[in-house]
């Protein structure tokens, strides 16, 4: 049986993603645990002082913890997409990421499959922590922890997309720390993960246009509306959208004519 | 014949610094061709491009006939390569290792199998092949990273100072090896180093300087009287 060459490298590819998330137990737990903490510690305290009026998709009241658990999701999709651009970066500093560019596949391909891989990883870390938030009694409609699936799958993808952007042009790992404080922080403060928009507006209009265009946002938006079995459309215009610009980049980015490892290593 | 590896007036620049400099030889097929340079003689740069790390404007390339601008896949499919840097990954067992680099050359199921049992019987390190990399010494990484290269039976395998540090009877052995599969299996090998030992009289020989090569020719015609070693240092301490 000849199987396209296309799919036998995809199946690798994102075999070998699977078989690294399970010799690295350690990430996955942290990757957990991060999202947790602020479940628990930072909504109990937030909780208070933040009071939420009934917007869509809610249709009652809800508690803070209901209200972030889309944006710890989103914050589990960022941190993992970050991990895979820091990963790739490593990897191409210690020269394996030279052996998946030399197959004699398109580049494109590849980059995809890779992303493909670290997108699925994510969203099994999500539902766990879904899973873990629900055994807190922060639950959602049964069916929306179906319809999530595709929302995390998309916001995955974009979030992962971006890590390949940014891997492509960051030259060394040490440069890495930059890419914490100036993408990951202002993507999840400046977003709706923690406090709605309208919220935001109240304190300042630019904040809140500012969280508007954050594609970001849109992730959680994109998820929050899928865990009630909704679909928010513009959201997922914008996530679809910011996807294809960012692999546009990372296509870009890893172009051979560009030169990825121009500088002399 | 077509030769196994053509390199037409390549020219690469980092900036206003020239790599590589109008740099052209073939190599015929299953030769075993050495590439000498010192440290920054311009052998990352050429080993970038042949493996189309990078593209140039200037210069063509063609591996078996094959064209790296214009048919990029099909050249690289005909190609082996092990890098300087160690590729393997730690964590997987060596027939893991393989298993999935012979997929990302479309290669599955038992005609992967089949091919990986072969490659690693050449390589005499079957007995091995459940251990994980991580397990293994200096050298039979190595021998893992060139029975990887050779899995989808190149006509051209590229290395890349491959014995770089490992003990001297290792180097030995792998440099022989290497030479075996040029003459034995008709591969066509270029072997870059700044070792001059590694290189036999019967090899042919490219000495890059400067980005720019200073010599080409058989080893033996070209280092005359001298040992090899005094003929490359004499030749690199002139200015280019």
């Amino acid at each position: 049986m000849v199987i396209h060459p296309y799919l036998t490298s995809l199946r690798a590819i994102v075999g070998r993603e699977a078989l690294r998330f399970l010799h690295q137990r350690e990430r996955f737990v942290a990757a957990l645990v991060r999202p947790l903490v602020w479940l628990v510690v930072f909504a109990a305290g937030f909780r208070a002082a933040l009071g939420l009026s009934i917007i869509p998709p809610y249709q009652t009241y809800i508690t803070y913890e209901t209200y972030i658990v889309p944006g710890l999701c989103g914050m589990i999709l960022l941190f993992n997409g970050m991990q895979g651009s820091l990963s790739l970066v490593y990897d191409r500093e210690m020269g394996s990421m030279r052996l998946l560019l030399t197959a004699p596949l398109p580049r494109g391909w590849l980059l995809f499959a890779k992303l493909v891989g670290s997108t699925a990883i994510s969203i099994l870390q999500a539902l766990v922590f879904l899973a873990i938030a629900a055994a807190f009694g922060v639950t959602t409609a049964p069916l929306g922890y179906l319809t999530v699936i595709p929302a995390l799958a998309i916001a995955g993808l974009m979030l992962g997309a971006l890590g390949l952007a940014l891997s492509s042009f960051i030259k060394q790992l040490e440069n890495f720390a930059g890419v914490m404080n100036f993408v990951i922080f202002p993507m999840f403060f400046l977003s709706s993960a923690l406090y709605p928009l309208w919220k935001m507006a109240e304190s300042s209009e630019l904040l809140h246009d500012i969280c508007a265009v954050n594609p970001f946002t849109h992730a959680v938006e994109l998820i929050r509306f899928a865990l009630y079995g909704q679909l928010n459309l513009p959201a997922l215009g914008w996530t679809i959208f910011a996807t294809c610009a960012f692999m546009a980049f990372a296509l870009w980015g890893y172009d051979p004519a560009r030169g990825l490892t121009r500088r002399k290593s | 014949m077509t030769p196994g590896l053509s390199v037409q007036n390549l020219s690469y620049n980092y900036g206003a610094r020239k790599a590589l400099d109008d740099v052209t030889f073939t190599v015929e097929p299953g030769a075993f061709c050495a590439l000498l340079g010192p440290n920054g003689a311009g052998k990352s740069t050429l080993f970038a491009l042949l493996t189309r790390l990078f593209t140039t404007a200037s210069g063509q390339i063609a591996i078996a006939g094959h064209d790296m601008t214009t048919v990029p896949r099909r050249a690289l499919a005909r190609m082996g390569v092990v890098f300087q840097a160690q590729t393997l990954d730690l964590d997987l067992t060596i027939r893991q290792n393989l298993t999935y680099f012979a997929a990302l050359h479309g290669l599955s199921g038992r005609d992967a199998s089949n091919r990986i049992d072969a490659s690693l019987d050449r390589l005499a390190i079957r007995d091995r092949a459940s251990e994980k990399a991580r397990s293994l010494n200096g050298g039979h990484r190595r021998r893992t990273e060139i029975a990887r290269a050779l899995i989808h039976q190149p006509d051209v395998l590229l290395l890349d100072e491959a014995t770089v540090g490992l003990d001297a009877a290792t180097r030995e052995a792998i440099t022989t090896h290497v030479h075996d599969l040029a003459a034995t299996d008709g591969i066509t090998v270029l072997w870059a180093t700044h070792l001059t030992d590694e290189v036999r009289d019967t090899d042919r020989l490219v000495i890059l300087h400067q980005g720019r090569i200073m010599q080409d020719g058989h080893a033996g015609t070209l280092r005359g009287d001298a040992s090899l070693q005094q003929h490359f240092l004499t030749l690199t301490a002139k200015p280019a």
